[in-house]
């Protein structure tokens, strides 16, 4: 509490970019944990804020803009400049805690008794992931080298290698790679035996190599009995790769490792998608955009691009383990960036089950979570290094988005699951995404002291149900084989203009769909009660309530007739913002003279 | 006939078909007059039949004596045909090119064409003026039905019938006409039920460089406002080009002559430019690089997306200027036939839940694009592969589907049909069995005698198992006025013309089987529920006699 410099403001004027008309006026209160706005019922997550920006005061007071993580933008005007100091002063320091212990995940207290709660942690077994994938088997085994994360600090405590590698070769290899982080396996395809590996890169500079390191590819390769080679990708652009080996650091000499093909496939690094996206953000928050305006900003931030070239290496991925039955390790610089997209994307696209609710909860525990992507860094949970921050896992969202939308039979989940993540994973008010790597999730307490999401998610699935969605259908069997054609990838305004409620459809299929089915329900167990009170005594029995044939309609009249389309015309005119009211707005378009 | 004589080669065996999606084919290649087929031996492969006036343009390859003939059609399919025999490939080459731009509209095929179906209601009759002007009278005595242009002598592109004020006579119509463009006097296009306002159409005002002026214009129009209303006009070009258009006789409602309008400039481009970018969003389409910048840069060239939104916005303007600030519109551009039906028509998607209906969706275009006067014989003569200099061709219609696909889109539960009724008016506006796009106005269609030599495509489009095809599972009437988002993230590009052909319609298709699979098992519950309901209630009725003694 001592961070807030001042617990309220009044005459506050939150603006709304769309339709100037719904902009209001009221008070603003800040608590420990959220600003609220009680006029529109707008609040604001302090976890949520990325970045304040006061702009030059005008005829009606102090602008202040917030832009969230989850992208939602807040114009706020203060009558007194002086509030808006203290106002944002006040989230600058409240939004960008110095401590883990600040963060909502540790203040968090639902109404759940601490068995509860407990028992939340246990939803997913990770353990039991890997069972499911039919490992340990005669192939691959568990190694109990990393139990107190020795090996490897960023790595989980349970790792899964192959049957033949030894204790020694492990630690051999681990030496040899950025932040010990040796090839381990990810994902095991119990059809054709053909395994997905994940590692850092190889410290091979110029021409070092380690004996270790070529034996534990050699292990991989030979669990994989069908195959007489193993891909080696690097998902680095080859010039990032051969900059590496300046440092010491590089890729696989296939003249090394006996049996691999070496691919490059070419990611950018965290910085570009950073600024890439930065720049998509940009284009969105246009006020007015033309077409051209758009178009030529979502070509120049290259974000579509960049989603291109992820789905294309989990499409390369997939491939060698469906089609040539090959293993894959993959790797990147530190393996827990494009790493973790690439292998996770693969995982997608080659297995049904991840395409289910709680199968993508389990994808993303494993390859994201357990394997140490910094989720604090990259999602700047805490006052910290700002070139470390990066949409990595936004991407990998987004590839999942793109594919729901070329197979929209095919995924249990809807993109309001999707959403929900993403805004998760900034929102800290869960710990699951809080920390940088097992080891310290473990040291934070983080089990014992806080929530998890994927429970309070699948408690609430009834929102996140894709109605199309059906098992038996020939999209949603076996490997999806997306196009990655450009004209493929579209622009997800669900997720970047979320809060720009005006631009989405008006009316949802999938909710008419939803409300279609409860309905379908609630009359199937109607025919079931009436088959047996015809069958009984025909009188007594006949308390039945009507059908409830409401509840599609009602869904449906809800705001159909809204009046952004009305806002998107004027905001396409050449009116001022400021404009009060309809009619004064109107006046300004026509020509005078 | 004179085809034979185009007919160099009728037949080859042994030709190779390639279509998007399908299996190839072998078989034997036909041309008849109006069209190629292609038929294997086996007996349950497809066979294709391809009307000639479909063909865009043909691209010729050789590789040895195997000839291969890409087939470029105007609804944007490729097909290839591989074709053994250097002569033979030629010989049909050039009947295709031949047979495809045939000049004489009586040779056109929809002149031969019997209907292999029972023709329930003629849709030559669907959607007469008188009729709709019915519908008019039961809510407002205001407006009459003119017969002034009757033989087509005061404007050669309006019908016979047009709805005009009341209390305007027809000589003032006939003088209002020669100040317009093509005589395109002032006439109703919609009459908005909930508050009496209306939508008017035109040509541009004839006031040239040294302003003329005419009363009786200013009399028609000015008879469309309530005491002390205002009104808009909504001018589709830009003022420059309004202002330069006075050079050529043309011009704008000044403020001066028409003080109770307010003038409104919008910029929709003209028919050459629309072409341009039709082709060039196509070739953006059908780019082979698979790169993004490249895609992305091509599409935003292509400006078409700038024209659908360009278009939308100035159709909402009308809709909210007629519905939310409760004043009369006039929309006009240069001739009145091209950008101002956009306008019109869209504004009425927009407002009135009628035209969201199959019938009433057809109704509009009968109205507002076929009776309106759009040349569609000139404008859809050519679509995007064409080689020639494009001359009247314009996708001005194509646009105006494609705008209607966006509201569609944004509001998928208000219209009663689906997308493939906005993807089959765009096939058979270019190519077509039914004679019902042939022509260029009604005058011509009269001249043609289409009703009587030809079949309406509405007379196949209103069969109850084509109706059932194209209706739309999600469909609840929503009677009120839809407002289209038209910001560009809200816009797409319609995939279903112009990426029908790239990708695979499987996922989609099995996706709408689903959602009709839900629906209808949802009707069937109802029903069950409802006969057993009945049941009881019988059950129940029957008991208390059984039970008193």
């Amino acid at each position: 509490m001592e961070h807030i410099r001042l617990p309220k403001a009044e005459n506050v004027r939150l603006l709304n970019r769309l339709s100037p008309r719904r902009s209001c006026v009221g008070t603003l209160y800040l608590t420990a944990t959220h600003s609220i706005y009680v006029e529109s019922e707008t609040q604001v997550l302090h976890s949520l804020i990325c970045r304040l920006e006061k702009q030059v005061n005008t005829s009606t007071g102090s602008p202040l803009l917030i832009h969230c993580k989850n992208f939602q933008v807040l114009h706020f005007v203060f009558p007194q400049e002086q509030d808006c100091v203290h106002i944002q002063a006040s989230l600058q320091r409240l939004s960008q805690p110095e401590q883990y212990e600040e963060l909502y995940c540790f203040s968090y207290k639902p109404n759940v008794d601490e068995a509860e709660r407990k028992e939340e942690w246990s939803f997913l077994n990770l353990k039991a992931e890997y069972r499911r994938l039919g490992i340990p088997n005669s192939l691959w085994k568990s190694s109990p080298v990393n139990q107190s994360y020795k090996v490897s600090d960023t790595y989980p405590a349970e790792l899964y290698v192959p049957e033949s590698a030894t204790q020694q070769v492990i630690v051999g290899s681990s030496k040899f790679r950025s932040r010990g982080r040796f090839p381990t396996l990810s994902y095991y395809c119990k059809d054709n035996q053909a395994a997905i590996c994940r590692s850092s890169q190889p410290l091979s500079g110029f021409s070092a190599r380690c004996l270790e390191d070529e034996q534990l590819l050699e292990a991989i390769r030979r669990s994989n009995p069908r195959s007489d080679f193993m891909y080696v990708v690097d998902t680095r652009p080859k010039l990032n790769a051969i900059a590496n080996r300046a440092a010491g650091k590089g890729y696989e000499n296939e003249d090394h490792y006996s049996n691999i093909k070496f691919q490059f496939i070419s990611i950018e690094n965290i910085h570009v998608m950073r600024s890439s996206q930065q720049k998509m953000l940009d284009v969105c928050e246009l006020r007015t955009p033309s077409m051209a305006n758009f178009l030529e900003g979502l070509e120049g931030s290259g974000w579509l691009k960049h989603i291109k070239a992820v789905l294309d290496a989990g499409v390369f991925v997939a491939k060698a383990i469906s089609e040539e039955g090959a293993s894959v390790l993959v790797h990147c610089s530190d393996g827990w960036d494009r790493t973790a997209q690439v292998c996770s994307v693969a995982c997608v696209l080659l297995e049904p089950y991840y395409r289910s609710l709680k199968g993508l909860m389990v994808l993303i525990e494993r390859e994201w979570v357990s394997f140490g992507h910094k989720f604090s860094h990259r999602c700047n949970h805490l006052d910290g290094d700002s070139k470390e921050v990066s949409p990595v896992m936004d991407q990998f969202l987004e590839c999942v988005w793109q594919l729901t939308e070329q197979f929209p039979c095919a995924f249990e989940f809807n993109e309001r699951f999707l959403i929900a993540v993403h805004h998760h994973m900034y929102a800290c008010q869960y710990g699951n995404f809080v920390g940088n790597n097992q080891r310290e999730r473990q040291q934070l307490g983080l089990r014992d002291k806080t929530h998890s999401l994927w429970k309070h998610l699948w408690d609430t699935r009834g929102d996140y149900i894709n109605p199309l969605y059906r098992t038996d259908n020939c999209q949603s069997q076996g490997v999806l084989r997306p196009s990655t054609a450009p004209y493929c990838f579209k622009f997800w305004s669900g997720l970047y203009n979320r809060f720009d409620r005006g631009m989405h459809p008006r009316q949802s299929v999938e909710d008419y769909l939803m409300a279609v089915r409860e309905e379908t329900v609630q009359l199937e167990e109607q025919l079931a009660s009436h088959k047996e009170v015809r069958g009984q005594s025909p009188v007594d029995g006949l308390a039945f309530t009507p059908p409830q044939n409401q509840t599609s309609e009602a869904d449906l009249s809800v705001g159909s007739e809204q009046e952004s389309g009305i806002a998107d015309v004027s905001f396409n005119s050449q009116l001022s913002e400021e404009g009060p009211g309809e009619k004064s707005c109107f006046k300004e378009w026509g020509e005078s003279g | 006939m004179e085809f034979a004589e185009l007919i160099k080669t009728p037949r080859v065996d042994g030709v190779v078909l390639h279509r998007p999606f399908m299996p190839t084919v072998e078989g034997t290649l036909c041309l008849t007059g109006h069209h190629l087929i292609l038929s294997s031996r086996q007996d349950n492969t497809e066979e294709l039949w391809l009307l000639h006036s479909n063909i865009d343009s043909i691209e010729k390859r050789f590789l040895g004596s195997l000839g291969t003939i890409i087939v470029k059609c105007k609804d944007l399919r490729m097909i290839q045909l591989d074709i053994p025999g250097m002569e033979e490939c030629l010989n049909i080459g050039s009947s295709i090119e031949a047979l495809s731009t045939l000049d004489s509209v009586s040779l056109m095929y929809p002149y031969f064409y019997r209907p292999m179906f029972e023709v329930i209601e003629d849709g030559w009759n669907s959607f007469l003026p008188e009729d709709a002007f019915k519908d008019l009278e039961a809510m407002t005595d205001e407006w009459r039905l003119s017969e002034v242009n009757r033989d087509f002598r005061v404007c050669t592109t309006y019908p016979p019938l047009v709805a005009v004020p009341r209390d305007v006579d027809d000589d003032t119509l006939r003088k209002a006409a020669g100040f317009r463009h093509g005589g395109r006097f002032p006439v109703l296009s919609y009459y908005h039920k909930k508050n009496g306002m209306v939508m008017m159409r035109s040509g541009q005002p004839l006031t040239g460089t040294n302003g003329r002026r005419c009363k009786e214009d200013e009399r028609l129009i000015n008879a469309t406002l309530r005491p002390g209303k205002r009104g808009y006009v909504i001018d589709t070009r830009t003022i420059s080009v309004a202002q330069q258009a006075k050079a050529r006789g043309g011009g704008f409602e000044t403020e001066a002559n028409y003080p109770q309008w307010r003038r409104i400039h919008k910029a929709i481009e003209r028919s050459n430019v629309l072409q341009d970018s039709l082709v060039k969003l196509v070739e953006a389409c059908n780019d082979q690089s698979h790169s993004m910048d490249r895609w992305l840069s091509k599409l935003e060239a292509s400006n078409w997306q700038t024209h659908v939104k360009e278009i939308l916005t100035t159709a909402c303007l009308a809709a909210q200027c007629i519905d939310r600030e409760g004043a009369s519109v006039l929309v006009h551009g240069t001739e009145g036939t091209d950008s101002t039906l956009q306008v019109t028509s869209l504004a009425q998607i927009i407002l009135d839940p009628a035209c969201r209906t199959i019938q009433g969706f057809q109704g509009l275009v009968e109205r507002e694009w076929l009776q309106a006067g759009h040349p569609f014989a000139q404008r859809c003569s050519m679509s995007a592969y064409s080689n020639s200099k494009p001359r009247h061709e314009a996708p001005g219609f194509l646009l105006f589907l494609d705008c209607v696909w966006q509201v569609l889109r944004q509001f998928p539960c208000s219209f009663q049909f689906t997308e493939q009724l906005l993807v089959l008016l765009f096939e058979h506006a270019y190519a077509s069995q039914f004679g019902t796009f042939l022509g260029n106005s009604a005058a011509e269609r009269v001249r043609l005698s289409l009703p009587e030599k030809t079949v309406s495509l509405w007379s196949w489009v209103n069969r109850p198992q084509e109706i059932d095809h194209l209706s739309n599972p999600l469909y609840e009437p929503n009677s009120l006025v839809i407002w289209p988002s038209v910001a560009p993230q809200s816009l797409l590009l319609w995939e279903g013309v112009f990426l029908r052909w790239n990708r695979s319609p499987r996922c989609q298709e099995e996706a709408h089987e689903e959602m009709v699979h839900i629906i209808e098992y949802n009707k069937e519950l109802q029903n069950k529920v409802n006969s057993l309901r009945r049941q009881l209630a019988q059950l129940e009725t029957q008991e208390p006699p059984l039970q008193t003694p």
